[in-house]
Formats: structure tokens, C-alpha cells, sequence
């Protein structure tokens, strides 16, 4: 052995015996954490996430260091970045593109969860942990988009507080101790700062190694839903699980580097991506005394604004669309629960489910289209549709996921996978 | 749509062509910059970007009570061009960034200016209507007089409205016509807004030089890790 080998060999042995647990730690969920072998492309989505979260915290920090929340000084302090300080626009808009991004793989990630079963017993709780990291993802993006002061920050965050106005009897003081103010103003920009750079990341980092802790107890689920703590060999190791680590680490690392191809495309060529990620009346200062044409959220919120805005007022109030619009998200948590089918996969469904899914990717699409446009009357029905759709398909589920043929689930992965 | 869905003519700019830059910023500073501000833009900046010289910028380009590290802000009192256009002009740096149509609305806004005498400056603008602000290129342009035709119930005129018809086009009349033959003032309307489309980002042109080479290398990247992910896998049956 080598001065060097020795070294690291006694350093290693230092560090274990003081921390035993250590080692142990990381076979559980690296080396010794066994995920079935036939992952397929919508698992790449969950360390993606883990990706751009990391991409989000890192260029936070140097944002942080050159952003003023003030109201004076916000939107020429962003601008500032974008042109003084030395590569402060590509720390910018990888912190822009990168919250776009966060949802487009959060989305996906759910809906893989949906296509096979993921959040059925044994896995409600990551389910929930993990629609709770979606429920705070929307605080920090809400507050986020805050920040650089523009008119569609500064209106946004009118509308989306006015919400708060809806709640009977308090409705009035709710929204003066959310905004810290009469109306939006540099205090609602202080503390919306505040809770975005330190409260709500702490949360979401807090969650994010619940779900991973509550995943790695249970196990993954895969596409074709088998369990594959069925059948394990003499070592106790499931005969169709493989290491995480070194397996699935190289083959995330692929897909790592594929999403970030796309990512920096996005990045060096059209970074407001129409209009998407960096809304045009953005690059115009907050003025309170001039509001926008067409007041509407990030692409990422518009499937829900969609179904505030069809949902009339009765009795003189909008608390309806209000209760509608979050039941649409709080609904989600639901989903182990709703289905009743026997199997996990879409693939040993029967069509019916098939169709109702699709279906309701469609109307969740629509509906994110929807909230983009002016709200025509026709679009209004549109919407309303959907959004009676949208609910029928989780209310309703308890009844149709139990109908229909399944196909009998096998014990082994099948070998066409 | 702020413009009211008003047709855009595509302004073809290209934020590379440095000569286009360079007459941008100076019809800028001799058309725009005594009313309008570009404060968050250097005029050290510029020139660096430009590919101007200190002394180049400071002879041609600048107020004379101004620094070279200074933003290119307008000596117009804000309070003063509020009572004279009933309302200060606009900061510019970022105004090819806030329209939908991106540039290509600043290079339709130059060319759409036209007499209307119901307007307290005499100028009226299709792509703005209702715009505080006169023609200040006319005597390059001359003055575009409105052509229109009846407008039809519930018809949304395509290049704007001027007294209840629709604005199909521009004439100018012989005695008005501007030092410019049309393709000659386009040339101005383009490179003014080249500018302004660069005073808008910057970085823009470097940022589109740069990612051509990102995204190489992480194509490269990913081969290397696709190979390596094979490579691991030949045992997994």
C-alpha cells in the first residue's frame, strides 16, 4: 500500500467508527436498494426533479446575492444581474428556465404515477409526501414569480391574494396579513422574498427526503406493477431488482444528460419560450396604477386558474371558484383511495381505464390552454365541462376502476421488458 | 393582444450585424435619447459591445455633461415631458422585450406614424393608437396620410382603425414626401430597432454564440453516458 491508499484507508475507518451508521446508510439506499430492472422512460423524471432542484437552490444563492427586495429597487436589481454582474444572465435564466422545467417534470412524474399505479397500497404515504412537495412546489413558484417586481408579478399577486378575500367573515383581515399591507407592496415583496429563499426550500428539502425515505421502505413500483419482493433469491436479494447504485446512477446520468440538451436549448435560444417562462408584460415595472390587458398566471397554474374563472358567483360571492380551484389540487391526494382496481399497471387494465386516463390528460390540457386565453363565453363552457370532467374522473373512480377484465399481473418481470 | 391584433411586418433584424448596430445608436441618440432614457444600458457597454472606441462614443454618442460609465439616460425633466405629451416617454430599454411580436412591434410602431389632426400632436399611430407621441422621423419618412376602406359589423380591422374605417394603408402626398425613398427609411425603422433589440438583452448575441457550443458538449456528454449506462448493463437480463 501506497502513502496515499494508506491514507484513505485509515481515514475511512476514522470516519466509521465514529459514525456507524454511515455505511449502512448508503447500501440502504444506494448500493443495496434494489429497483426492478424494467424501468422505462417515465422513471427518469423522479431524479430529474432531484436535478433541477438542486439547479434552483444552487443559482438561487447567486441570485440572492445581487437581487434587492425592495420595491424600489427589484426590477432594476434583476435587470442589474441580467447585465452587470459577470454571468449573472445564464445564472438568471437557468433559475427561470429551471422553474418551467420543474413543473414539466413534476407533471410528468405524477402522471407516471398514475399510468402505473405507483400510489396504490403499499405506497400512499409516498404519494402524499410527494403531493405535498407539489403543493409547496406551487407556493415557491407563486412567490418566486413575485420577485422581479414586474406588472404580471405585481398583478398576479393581487389576484391570487384577492383569493384569500373569498373566506367568509375574515376574508378582509386575511388578506392584509398575508400582504402585510392594504395592497401589494414592498412589504408583500419583503416577506414573499423571505419565504421563498429560506422557508418554503427548507420545507420542500425537508419532504423531498421523506418521499425518498418513504419510497426506499416500500420499494418501487415499475411499469408492469409486478412485485418483485415476490421472488428473491437465496441472498434475500429480489431476482428482478437491480442495484441502484451503480445501475440506475449511470442510466439517471443518461437521462440527466438528454434533459439538459433540452434544458440548455431552451436556455441559449428561446429563453422566454414564447411568452411561456418569461412573460412579455414582465419586462415592464410593477405600477399599481396601470393594470395589464389579460391578467393570467405561469403556463404551470393555468389548468387550475382555468376552473376558478368557469365557476360562476351565487349568493354574491366567488368563494365558489376559489373552493374549486384547490379542491382541484387537494382532490389529487385522494388517489390511493379512489382506485379500487386489483391491478397497479395500465397495462393489465382494461380499456375503459385506458380511455377515462387519456381522456383526462386531454381535458387537463385543454383546460391549461383554457386558462391562457381571454375566457370567450365558448372557451367558459369549454372549461366548465372539463372541469366537471376533471372531478367526475376521481369522484367516480371508486366505481370504474372497479369494473371491467383485468389481466392477471405475473410474478416476474416479463421477459419482452 | 395590446395592439389589437394589428398585422406585424416581420422587422428581419440580426443582432450580429454590428454595422446595423452601430447606425441604430446613432439615429438613436439623435432621434430618441433627448426625450427617451435607456437606463439600463452603459454607454461603456455599448461601445464595448459595439465594437466602438471610447473616444468614438464620446464624440458621436454622448450627452456632454455625461460619464462613460454611465447609464444612457434622456436630460428630459420627467415632470416637464409629462405636462408637454401628457405623459413622460417611456424608459427603452426593454421595450423590444414587452410586446408580444418581440422587435418586430418597435419596427411596425416607426413606420406606422400618420396625420391625424384630432390628436393633440397632430400624429397618430396604427400599431399604438392614441399614441402621445409624434413622428420624429418624418422629415426622413415624410407624412403618411391614412387610406381607408368602410369597416364591417363586427369586423376587426387588421392594420388598426382611423374614424370608423379601416386602415388598409399609407400615402404621402408629393409635397410631403420625407429626404427617404421607402426602402432607404425601412433601412432606418431596421436599424433602430436592431438596437433597441439589443439594448433590450445585451447578451443576447453572445448567449446564442455561446449555446451553440452547450449544447454540443452535452450531446457529446450524453453519448459518453449512454455508452457507459450500456456498458454497465450487460449483465441485466
Amino acid at each position: 500500500m501506497n502513502a496515499v491508499q494508506r491514507a484513505v484507508t485509515g481515514l475511512t475507518a476514522w470516519v466509521n467508527e465514529r459514525t456507524p451508521g454511515l455505511m449502512p446508510a448508503y447500501r440502504k439506499h444506494m448500493t443495496e436498494y434494489y429497483a426492478p430492472k424494467n424501468f422505462n422512460l417515465w422513471y427518469y423524471f423522479g431524479s430529474l426533479a432531484m436535478l433541477v432542484l438542486v439547479n434552483q437552490i444552487v443559482t438561487g444563492i447567486f441570485l440572492t446575492m445581487n437581487f434587492k427586495p425592495s420595491a424600489a429597487e427589484a426590477f432594476a436589481s434583476v435587470e442589474y444581474i441580467m447585465r452587470d454582474v459577470y454571468g449573472g444572465w445564464i445564472i438568471r435564466y437557468m433559475h427561470t428556465t429551471g422553474a418551467s422545467l420543474f413543473f414539466v417534470v413534476v407533471y410528468l412524474h405524477m402522471f407516471r404515477a398514475m399510468l402505473y399505479g405507483s400510489y396504490q397500497k403499499p405506497r400512499e404515504l409516498v404519494w402524499i409526501l410527494g403531493m405535498l412537495i407539489f403543493l409547496t412546489l406551487m407556493a415557491e413558484a407563486f412567490m418566486g414569480y413575485v420577485l422581479p417586481w414586474g406588472q404580471m408579478s405585481y398583478w398576479g399577486a393581487q389576484v391570487i391574494i384577492n383569493l384569500f378575500s373569498t373566506v367568509p367573515v375574515i376574508g378582509t383581515e386575511l388578506t392584509e396579513w398575508i400582504r402585510g399591507d392594504f395592497l401589494v407592496s414592498d412589504a408583500t415583496l419583503n416577506r414573499f422574498f423571505a419565504l421563498h429563499v429560506i422557508a418554503l426550500p427548507l420545507v420542500i428539502l425537508l419532504l423531498v427526503v421523506l418521499h425518498l425515505g418513504a419510497l426506499h421502505e416500500v420499494g418501487s413500483n415499475n411499469p408492469e406493477g409486478v412485485d418483485i419482493k415476490k421472488v428473491k433469491d437465496e441472498n434475500g436479494k429480489p431476482k428482478d431488482g437491480i442495484a441502484f447504485h451503480p445501475y440506475y446512477t449511470v442510466k439517471d446520468l443518461f437521462g440527466a444528460g438528454f434533459f439538459l440538451i433540452i434544458a440548455a436549448f431552451i436556455l441559449f435560444f428561446i429563453p422566454e419560450f414564447g411568452g411561456l417562462f418569461l412573460e412579455y408584460d414582465n419586462f415592464i415595472p410593477a405600477d399599481p396604477l396601470v393594470t395589464p390587458q389579460h391578467i393570467k398566471p405561469v403556463w404551470y397554474f393555468t389548468p387550475y386558474y382555468a376552473m376558478l374563472r368557469a365557476i360562476p358567483s351565487y349568493f354574491g360571492t366567488q368563494i365558489w371558484g376559489v373552493m374549486v380551484m384547490g379542491g382541484a389540487v387537494l382532490i389529487l391526494f385522494g388517489l390511493p383511495w379512489f382506485d379500487r382496481c386489483k391491478v397497479k399497471s395500465i397495462r393489465y387494465r382494461p380499456m375503459l381505464h385506458k380511455v377515462l386516463l387519456g381522456l383526462f390528460v386531454i381535458s387537463f390540457v385543454a383546460l391549461g390552454y383554457l386558462g391562457m386565453q381571454s375566457g370567450s363565453p365558448t372557451q367558459t363552457l369549454v372549461a366548465r365541462i372539463l372541469t366537471v370532467f376533471y372531478f367526475a374522473f376521481f369522484l367516480t373512480m371508486p366505481v370504474w376502476s372497479a369494473m371491467g377484465q383485468t389481466k392477471a399481473v405475473p410474478d416476474r418481470v416479463p421477459d419482452h421488458e | 393582444m395590446a395592439s389589437g391584433g394589428v398585422q406585424m411586418e416581420s422587422a428581419q433584424i440580426d443582432l450580429n450585424d454590428k454595422g446595423a448596430l452601430q447606425r441604430g445608436a446613432a439615429l438613436y441618440m439623435n432621434y430618441c435619447s433627448s426625450c427617451h432614457s435607456l437606463t439600463f444600458l452603459r454607454y461603456s457597454r455599448m461601445a464595448e459591445d459595439l465594437g466602438l472606441t471610447e473616444e468614438q462614443v464620446r464624440q458621436n454618442l454622448m450627452f456632454q455633461n455625461a460619464n462613460f460609465g454611465d447609464p444612457m439616460n434622456t436630460g428630459l425633466d420627467p415632470v416637464q415631458a409629462a405636462a408637454w405629451f401628457g405623459k413622460a416617454p417611456p424608459d427603452l430599454s426593454l421595450i423590444a422585450r414587452r410586446k408580444a411580436e418581440g422587435p418586430d412591434w418597435v419596427y411596425n410602431y416607426l413606420k406606422s406614424f400618420y396625420i391625424d389632426e384630432s390628436r393633440p400632436m397632430g400624429w397618430n399611430n396604427s400599431v399604438f393608437p392614441g399614441a402621445s407621441m409624434p413622428n420624429v422621423l418624418w422629415h426622413l419618412q415624410g407624412s403618411q396620410h391614412p387610406l381607408t376602406e368602410a369597416k364591417h359589423e363586427g369586423h376587426v380591422c387588421a392594420k388598426g382603425e382611423y374614424k370608423g374605417g379601416c386602415i388598409t394603408g399609407f400615402s404621402i402626398p408629393d409635397h410631403k414626401k420625407g429626404s427617404m425613398s421607402p426602402e432607404q427609411f425601412d433601412r432606418v425603422a431596421r436599424d433602430i430597432t436592431t438596437f433597441l433589440a439589443y439594448a433590450g438583452e445585451p447578451a443576447a448575441a453572445k448567449r446564442e454564440a455561446m449555446g451553440v457550443w452547450v449544447v454540443l458538449f452535452l450531446a457529446f456528454f450524453t453519448l459518453l453516458a449512454y455508452f457507459l449506462k450500456k456498458e454497465y448493463w450487460r449483465d441485466v437480463h
